[in-house]
């Protein structure tokens, strides 16, 4: 019942905030998300470290046809609600020195697609998933579209098209899987992901049905080749929107992988796995070099993302425990260190009205919190030891490197990369001589500051003591490969 | 049954209702006969009957079609509110005609002899005519009006040739009497079965706009008053799809191997076409005529797709598209109708340009948001975007095809789906991020409500898409 209300919660808090009107609504928007944290910390805290789902709902939704109303949070998943109650309501505490037309619509549509996400990473049904994955991409275009930046029609349109037509594919697969599941009784077939993993599909099958996947979740990854959608959405989109995006709605693709092509497909994995590795390194290093040649604070942030989670999906291809382990982990860290991240250049842009390094500079001379606020969310994202992208992206790197050498050495080099550009951005925008824009920056004020906190608690939290979540992670990814394993095998 | 006499009834009920010259009288009166008809309509419900010497049949699923079909003609004449306040309309007649066209679209949905399917076809067509070129003094409704005409009459023929060549195969007019002559083949099949097949095909094809017999469809669509346009694109096609299924999976299963090839070949084209034309047109309304062809593709899938699942795919489909379509040509008609640059050349004929392309959108969502979101619902759900009616509808379609393993089709079906998204987004694109400073557009309170009941229904139906299941 738990999972029913973390997925319901959100979606009627939103529509009761689109009946206030004025300031009030923002104050509204946070409680809600607030308490949806709450939640969300419930279920991870209580929730018990096996590889079981727990917290589960059920229900037929089209019972004729086997399609159900299913959700549960299993160790997988746990970590990902965990990520989506925690974001929300700092990226709505950062909004709160801003202010937006139509402030109902803004922060309802934000609730909406915290449902949608939710319900992504709880579903137990393919259909149900196919739903939500799709209904995370409405609110988040209207967000971008109404209140991005000049180009933003254009820019959010292709978004759009792109993402769905992937998705589309993946409809196709699920729709094909569904029709493999034998009959149980008077019900013709099944959606539920857990019977799609007992199926025995052909080599010829899988290979389809891993593109099929794969071209979906790669979309929204995204992974080179089909990243052209995102830098520009990221940059034209308004900065809550941004961070909703590279904070969460990335994961779905991530989790996508993890949920259902390493399952459901093994054979397909194994024969189209490497060329999927080779692609996300590719993307690593391809992000981290376009990354240093950026002078946009926010396309720069963009494409480090985009090499980011080209090396999560490299590890969750890697098929090892400790990849797979590192991308649960690295997707919260990656996270918590984006949203950071963009907070920091929404800031520095609403004092400066300029996000282009060169104009910027001496930052630091009147700012001591936001420099070290700063410091440690890029120290994070750089993966620094004992901050959190340290601990995923050493298993992930671990996990590349097991399943081949010079795969890993390669996607190494986005530690090496990733100094070079954040370094870069950090120096041409807070130190150096002050310019005309940076004069008279002011630190940060009390909201802002806010933000920032919980976040840096988590830098730290996940970076020194990893076990509070890897613990929770492990048994489900223990049996998840296992199952791959033996899988693989019988299916020959 | 009752509802063919019902209708005939008050059709004429209505034209005497026209002496009394009074406007205010006849659209209450034409929805009251329509819910009066559809009430009766179930009244036989999970009974079957035949009619007329066994030339009709209805059970449980033509009761479904007659109450879409129904269902629509009152979303219809419900709307036609302001189209009936010009000064030169003559609402009598066109309300009789819609009743009258319903008479034929039932016998469309029940007919057990190709003689009553193919009365069914011309009373439904005739009337179509007709209304399309109701608007005199238009020269493009003039225009279309004679194309439909002409293009249809040669349909028609071909229809009525194909049955006669089926008669001569197997000496019957009836489904049984050709089921049993196609799936017990006595020494093989006659070839005039499969010309015959396919003659009738393709004018049932031409009915229900698929390609390559589309190309009436954007001049008459653009060319015939909006709500006609509304009226015809649900309608006629609902009852089209409904004639091919029953033709289809009652006389010729026996011979699936040889039509569901060339059906599939069309389906593939109809997408194809379809889509790929809509996202080039500029006027919403000629966009919504390509579309009309692209869902005919859609529904198309299904049928190449025969099997357990088609059935419920193609009432659901139909009615999914159906709402959103009226809902969608609602909304048109008051925006066409108040931003208007429609001028009058001195000799009362009217260039017909009227305010229906994209741009007239602009900003519609802020002055008013209802409208908006009524056709923001009615385009996601034609662009098959999951929570709405449509999604659910593409979602069945798509099973049928994977069922029997078309996934070729699949492929093509998909990729003209994203194709979809582009088209039907430029509206909403222009009506929530465009700027547009005019006036809010009037809306009359019973107009709003039933464009909130097509809304609600479309959601409705996305959210929980079970509702319809186990009726038939």
């Amino acid at each position: 019942m738990l999972t029913l209300f973390l997925i319901l919660y959100p979606a009627l808090a939103a529509t009761l905030i689109l009946l206030f009107r004025g300031e009030r609504v923002k104050q509204a928007a946070l409680v809600a998300a607030l308490v949806e944290l709450v939640l969300a910390g419930f279920a991870f805290f209580s929730f018990q470290p096996d590889a079981t789902s727990q917290f589960g709902f059920d229900y037929p939704w089209l019972g004729t046809l086997g399609i159900r109303f299913s959700a549960g949070i299993d160790g997988i998943s746990v970590l990902l609600v965990l990520l989506t109650g925690l974001l929300v309501p700092f990226i709505i505490l950062s909004t709160f020195n801003r202010s937006y037309e139509r402030p109902s619509t803004f922060y309802a549509l934000m609730l909406y697609m915290q449902a949608a996400l939710v319900g992504v990473f709880t579903a137990r049904d393919g259909f149900l998933f196919y739903l939500f994955f799709e209904a995370a991409l409405i609110p988040i275009y209207f967000l971008a579209a109404m209140w991005g930046g000049e180009n933003r029609i254009p820019v959010t349109f292709k978004f759009f098209v792109y993402t769905i037509f992937g998705s589309l594919f993946m409809l196709v697969a699920l729709v094909y899987l569904y029709y493999q599941t034998p009959a149980t009784g008077l019900i013709p077939h099944s959606a539920a992901i857990a019977d799609f993993y007992k199926l025995k599909l052909t080599p010829e099958a899988q290979n389809w049905v891993f593109w099929a996947f794969f071209i979906a979740f790669a979309i929204k990854m995204p992974v080179f080749p089909f990243h052209t959608w995102q830098p520009d959405t990221y940059v034209e989109s308004p900065t809550p929107a941004t961070m909703l995006l590279a904070g969460i709605m990335l994961k779905m693709g991530v989790y996508g992988l993890i949920r259902f092509i390493l399952p459901i497909v093994p054979l397909g994995v194994e024969t189209w796995g490497k060329t999927a590795i080779i692609l996300s390194v590719i993307g690593i290093i391809y992000g981290s070099i376009i990354a240093i040649r950026q002078r946009d604070m926010k396309r720069l942030i963009a494409y480090s993302s985009f090499s980011h989670v080209g090396l999560m999906a490299a590890g969750v291809f890697s098929q090892t425990e400790t990849g797979m382990q590192g991308a649960l982990v690295q997707m919260l860290a990656h996270g918590i260190n984006v949203v950071g991240m963009f907070f920091v250049a929404d800031i520095i842009f609403s004092r400066t009205n300029t996000r282009q390094l060169d104009q910027l500079g001496g930052i630091t001379q009147t700012t001591p919190k936001l420099t070290v606020y700063f410091m440690i969310m890029l120290l994070g994202s750089v993966a620094l030891p004992l901050t959190n992208g340290f601990i995923g992206e050493f298993l992930l790197l671990h996990g590349v490197f097991t399943y081949n050498h010079y795969l890993g050495l390669a996607a190494g080099f986005t530690i090496i990369f990733g100094a070079v550009y954040m370094l870069r951005m950090f120096q041409k925008s807070m130190f150096g001589p002050t310019s005309s824009r940076t004069e008279s920056f002011a630190d940060l004020t009390t909201s802002e500051s806010w933000v920032f906190v919980p976040l840096v608690v988590m830098v730290f939290w996940i970076g020194i003591y990893p076990h509070t979540f890897l613990k929770v992670t492990e048994p489900a990814v223990a049996n998840l490969m296992k199952y791959i394993g033996t899988t693989a095998v019988s299916m020959k | 049954m009752l509802p063919i006499v019902l209708l005939s009834v008050f059709g004429i009920v209505l034209l005497f209702l026209g002496f009394l010259k009074s406007k205010t009288v006849l659209l209450p009166a034409a929805l009251l006969f329509l819910l009066i008809t559809l009430a009766a309509n179930f009244l036989d419900w999970n009974k079957t009957y035949l009619y007329f010497n066994d030339m009709l049949r209805t059970n449980n699923l033509s009761m479904i079609f007659t109450a879409i079909v129904l269902g629509s003609a009152f979303m219809v004449v419900a709307l036609s509110s302001s189209f009936i306040e010009d000064e030169s309309a003559q609402p009598a007649e066109y309300y009789a005609l819609i009743l009258f066209s319903l008479v034929g679209a039932i016998m469309m949905v029940s007919f057990e002899n190709l003689i009553m399917l193919f009365v069914g076809v011309e009373i439904l067509s005739v009337a179509m005519y007709v209304l399309t070129g109701s608007d005199k003094r238009n020269l493009r409704s003039n225009e279309a009006a004679l194309k439909y005409f002409l293009m249809g009459a040669f349909a028609t023929g071909i229809m009525l040739f194909g049955m006669a060549l089926l008669y001569g195969a197997t000496g019957s007019f009836t489904l049984a009497g050709l089921d049993a002559y196609t799936a017990n083949p006595q020494a093989g099949l006659s070839l005039l079965i499969y010309v015959g097949l396919l003659m009738l095909l393709i004018g049932l094809l031409f009915k229900v706009s698929a390609a390559p017999f589309h190309f009436w469809t954007p001049d008459v669509y653009d060319g015939a008053p909006t709500i006609f346009t509304a009226y015809m694109s649900t309608v006629v096609k609902t009852a089209g799809f409904a004639a091919l299924f029953r033709l289809l999976s009652v006389s010729f299963e026996g011979v699936y191997s040889f039509w569901w090839v060339i059906l599939a070949i069309i389906t593939a084209i109809t997408l194809v076409i379809g889509n790929i034309t809509a996202a080039y047109q500029n006027s919403f309304k000629r966009m919504m005529a390509y579309s009309s062809i692209s869902h005919a593709g859609y529904l198309l899938i299904g049928l190449a797709a025969l099997g357990a699942q088609t059935k419920q795919a193609i009432v659901f489909y139909s009615l999914a598209y159906s709402v959103a379509t009226i809902s969608a040509f609602g909304v048109l008609l008051l925006v066409a109708q108040q931003r208007s640059t429609q001028t009058f050349s001195s000799e009362g004929a009217s260039d017909g340009v009227t305010s229906e392309n994209f741009d007239a959108f602009n900003g519609l969502a802020r002055k008013n948001p209802l409208l908006g979101f009524a056709m923001a619902v009615s385009m996601l759900s034609l662009a098959g975007i999951p929570l709405t009616a449509g999604f659910w509808g593409k979602f069945y379609m798509f099973s049928t095809a994977v069922e029997r393993g078309q996934i070729w089709l699949l492929v093509v079906a998909v990729l003209m789906s994203a194709v979809g998204i582009y088209y039907y987004f430029r509206v909403i694109i222009a009506m929530y991020f465009r700027e547009g400073a005019l006036e809010p557009i009037r809306v009359a309170p019973f107009y709003r409500y039933v464009l909130l009941a097509a809304t609600i229904l479309t959601l409705g139906l996305g959210i929980a898409p079970g509702l319809l299941q186990g009726l038939f």
